[in-house]
């Protein structure tokens, strides 16, 4: 089989006309939205138009009929100017969007999709409670079947994009029949009564990004709005995981590229000792290896992506990708700062910002430790 | 209605251009080409048109096989086909060589209104849109600011020195427009995927109807005699202010009213 790294010309145009819009309308505002916490919804909008929301879905559902790879290189361009955008944007699509394109009927795709691909609207993603975490199977929030609905209680946390003011959904896993084994999604809109959207969190990172902790106090939702087979919940969102890892993967790639970004025009001009610090080997080895690292980190998602798209077990590429690109990107978000000094602890120079949003990576969609259990056990390690 | 949007390829506006030390032009293969920045603020317009009133918009491009990039990015903003003109004869062509090819191509064709930026970046002359109206013996309102259609009658502020004048014609009629006019979209995943299958019409000189004789470098009516390498960046005058911010004040003050800035 031939091997190749080339992206459609589609693609490279796909990537430029992103890189511009992250150039002319999000690198400008992305301090001030940092400082500030601002989620920017006319830019999300924006994006909507330019069909970034939409990419991995078919025109049918007001997709753009593009593949997750695409997505993929949407999300480090924007990465690579603005770490939250990218989250959201990864959110937006792998999380919110994606589980009613995969496990939706057909009516609830119809009914759900348009707006969420065309990024009129925001969804959520309700699987990590506050007991859970990697522990993802301890779940307590519970749906009780009553008459031709279900009533939902309990609470989730640390979800993204469902305090927007267009969020207009968030998907959730609840234990069905009183059975731990018996989990099911269901679709909670926003305006339900009992449902309950909470402040947010005071994050260290990714300010611009909205982050809530979610209740749900006897909400009653109608059976239409139960989403996939009953008792396939955990297995399902479980799925979403394993795409959204290679999503993870392009937005560390994005802030390890936005470093060497800024790296390269800082130490090309800055001097001391009567030359530029990127002349000193100090500074220049240090790019070098975030050189190093952003290539390893892309091929490794591209291959997952790929991997994907050929139908073929992507689950160990993906948490590879996932793993290699977010600890690489703290710490080339830390070197970055290194060769800014003073400046890289000051909000004057975006590596600042890289350094807060990278540790999340590591976090967020499966931990550093969760991937290399997936890894190992993978390898076919005993249990 | 049908418009027809004529647009360059020109060397990136940010990267260093180098020039051909032999005939002077310019060496488009040692820099990225992108389309022409002012052509975008055209494509925009006449998008906004299409989607108001309902439109065919083409793309109309001179220039050599590669230009065929250019031509699709312009498609990508959701224009309906493409007419491009090949022909190695066209190789140096100056603005009146080009302003009788986009001509000849455009005799060839029905259309009611042609929108296109005001100038290129890499020539500037800004001077192929009035020579396309004289050679189709129809009105140009160049430097519109601000375009309005009302049935056959086209409205549009003219950019000048001082403010701007309001310009009228009737269709069809050669539009030019300024940054001012709009601010272009970023063409979305879907129009850069139906941009490949768009229709392209590709034609030489002799499907125009130019002549050899008149187009190229050899046949253009400027003619560039020397060249001579940008001068390094001067270093700028540096002025100390006494801590009070007048001496500082007057010395920018005296610089701005030496620009005749102020």
């Amino acid at each position: 089989m031939a091997l190749s790294f080339e992206l459609t010309p589609e693609q490279q145009e796909l990537r430029r006309v992103v890189r511009q819009f992250a150039v002319d309308k999000v690198a400008p505002r992305a301090e001030e939205m940092n400082a500030k916490g601002a989620f920017p919804v006319d830019l999300v909008q924006e994006m909507g138009a330019m069909g970034l929301f939409g990419l991995p879905f078919p025109e049918e559902y007001g997709g753009s009929g593009g593949t997750f790879l695409d997505l993929c290189l949407a999300i480090e361009e924007i990465g690579r100017v603005d770490q939250s955008l990218g989250i959201t944007l990864e959110a937006g699509v792998g999380l919110g969007a994606m589980p009613i394109f995969k496990f939706g009927s057909e009516e609830q795709k119809r009914r759900y999709l348009p707006a969420l691909a065309e990024g009129r609207q925001l969804a959520g993603f309700g699987l990590t409670e506050p007991g859970g975490g990697s522990d993802a199977a301890a779940l307590r929030t519970t749906a009780r079947r009553d008459g031709d609905g279900w009533v939902i209680n309990g609470s989730k946390q640390f979800i993204t994009n469902v305090g927007t003011d267009i969020s207009a959904f968030v998907t959730i896993t609840a234990v069905t029949n009183d059975d731990p084994r018996q989990v099911t999604n269901f679709i909670v809109p926003t305006d339900t009564p009992g449902y309950t959207v909470g402040n947010g969190y005071r994050k260290v990172g990714w300010h611009a990004s909205d982050t809530r902790d979610l209740y749900f106090d006897d909400v009653r939702v109608p059976a239409e709005n139960q989403l996939g087979a009953e008792g396939r919940g955990f297995a399902n969102f479980l799925s979403i995981l394993d795409e959204g890892r290679i999503a993870i993967s392009a937005l560390a790639v994005g802030s390890i590229q936005g470093c060497i970004d800024e790296c390269l025009r800082y130490a090309g001009e800055r001097e001391a000792f009567g030359k530029p610090i990127g002349a000193y080997q100090a500074v220049a080895f240090k790019i070098a290896d975030m050189e190093v690292q952003a290539e390893l980190a892309r091929h490794a998602y591209y291959h997952a992506a790929w991997l994907m798209s050929q139908g073929q077990p992507f689950k160990r590429a993906a948490s590879v990708a996932k793993l290699y690109s977010s600890e690489a990107a703290v710490s080339a978000a830390r070197e970055a700062c290194q060769i800014f000094g003073g400046y890289g602890f000051t909000t004057e120079y975006p590596v600042g910002r890289f350094y807060q949003d990278a540790k999340i990576l590591e976090v967020g969609e499966g931990t550093s430790e969760v991937q290399r259990m997936l890894i190992a056990r993978d390898l076919g390690l005993p249990r | 209605m049908r418009i027809i949007c004529p647009v360059k390829r020109v060397p990136d506006t940010a990267a260093s251009k180098k020039v051909d030390p032999d005939d002077f032009t310019l060496d488009r293969d040692s820099v990225e080409a992108i389309l022409n920045a002012n052509d975008e603020w055209s494509i925009e317009e006449a998008m906004r048109i299409k989607e108001r009133d309902g439109a065919e918009v083409i793309v109309l491009c001179m220039g050599p096989e590669q230009a065929q990039t250019t031509v699709r990015k312009a498609l990508s903003y959701g224009l309906d086909g493409a007419i491009q003109v090949t022909d190695p004869a066209i190789h140096g062509s100056d603005a009146v060589a080009t302003a009788r090819v986009l001509a000849g191509a455009l005799r060839e064709e029905s259309f009611d209104l042609i929108i296109m930026g005001n100038q290129s970046s890499d020539a500037r002359t800004t001077l192929v849109p009035a020579m396309l109206a004289e050679f189709l013996d129809l009105p140009a309102l160049t430097y519109a600011r601000k375009l309005e259609i009302d049935g056959r009658k086209l409205t549009a502020h003219r950019e000048t020195a001082s403010g701007h004048v309001v310009v009228e014609a009737e269709m069809p009629a050669i539009v030019s427009v300024v940054e001012a006019i709009n601010e272009p979209r970023y063409p979305s995943f879907k129009g850069i995927m139906a941009a490949k299958s768009k229709p392209l019409s590709t034609r030489d000189l002799g499907a125009v109807g130019v002549d050899a004789s008149e187009v190229g470098l050899a046949n253009s009516w400027t003619q560039i005699i020397e060249a001579t390498p940008r001068p390094p960046k001067q270093a700028g005058e540096k002025v100390d202010d006494d801590g009070s911010g007048t001496v500082g004040a007057k010395a920018i003050a005296d610089f701005l009213a030496a620009q005749k800035f102020i």
